[in-house]
């Protein structure tokens, strides 16, 4: 099914993304990816590591219902499939994430950012996959 | 102080994902699926976000000794180019290919109170703990990589 190409909106939202986790390292010194911060509320290492980690992800979630009270934005998050295919893609992505310490925002906007060539690797590695994921699942199997 | 900041920076987080259009798996499958229905709007997400950070962090860390409300920077990160890096790196990439979500999209997409973002992330955190329990299994007295 195809999707609009949103350049404009896609840019301003990347920019607040890039933005929040300037943010977070100016003030807290802190890394915005989205792996630590949930497997640091999993695997809690301390109180504070905690409270710090949940309290973002609590900000995250506000978000979409003040978009949606305050402009009426209400941005889809359905793919076109079952939950069968979702749980098999996040029990993978769970571990994969774990393994690498990072994900699209811990690497791709945070470790970039750093000049890091570890997260780099990591970058062109999960894009790579997803490329060639998404080329099997629609044009060999679905073909 | 500091926990409101964070809430805060948690929610123009969450709302850059929302607007941007990376929370919607089909935008993000249409980006990986250059062979058909091609959308690269994606890559504006990444670009903007990259770009705004790396003159941030850059900024950040010429001009700063630390952080305003914590005693340093992040020191001792990791750099080794090893099979954990790419091998979890291309799984994320399968299982992202797969589901269309990935963890910083589907956290505030949670907030849009569908099933299909919780039952992601709930599996997500299944992925993670089978992982961490193998790891377990295999090096008994072994410290555990933290994830970042």
């Amino acid at each position: 099914m195809p999707t609009d190409f949103t350049p404009l909106s896609s840019v301003i939202g990347g920019g607040m993304i890039g933005l929040s986790a300037t943010l977070l390292m100016l003030g807290v010194g802190r890394i915005a990816g989205a792996t630590g911060i949930l497997s640091g509320v999993l695997f809690p290492t301390s109180g504070s590591e905690f409270r710090w980690r949940l309290v973002m992800i609590l900000g995250m979630i506000a978000a979409a219902p003040l978009l949606a009270l305050v402009f009426g934005v209400r941005p889809n998050v359905v793919p076109p499939f079952g939950l069968g295919q979702i749980i098999v893609g996040g029990l993978i992505v769970g571990a994969g994430v774990s393994l690498a310490s990072g994900c699209t925002s811990g690497h791709g906007i945070c470790g970039l950012a750093r000049l890091s060539v570890r997260s780099l690797t990591a970058v062109l590695s999960f894009m790579a996959a997803g490329f060639v994921t998404v080329f099997i699942l629609r044009h060999v199997i679905g073909a | 102080m500091r926990l409101i900041l964070i809430a805060l920076i948690g929610l123009l987080f969450g709302a850059g994902i929302l607007i941007s259009g990376m929370a919607d798996p089909n935008k993000v499958l249409n980006f990986f699926d250059v062979a058909g229905t091609w959308d690269p709007s994606l890559a504006f997400v990444m670009g903007g976000g990259l770009a705004v950070n790396l003159v941030g962090y850059q900024l950040i860390f010429r001009l700063r000794q630390k952080p305003m409300m914590a005693p340093d920077f992040p020191k001792g990160l990791p750099q080794q180019i090893d099979l954990p890096l790419i091998g979890g790196s291309v799984l994320f990439g399968v299982g992202w290919g797969i589901a269309g979500f990935c963890p910083g999209a589907a956290l505030p997409a949670l907030g849009t109170v569908s099933l299909q973002p919780a039952v992601f992330i709930a599996a997500v955190c299944g992925g993670m703990l089978a992982l961490r329990l193998i790891r377990a299994t295999l090096t008994p007295a072994g410290p555990q990589a933290s994830a970042r």
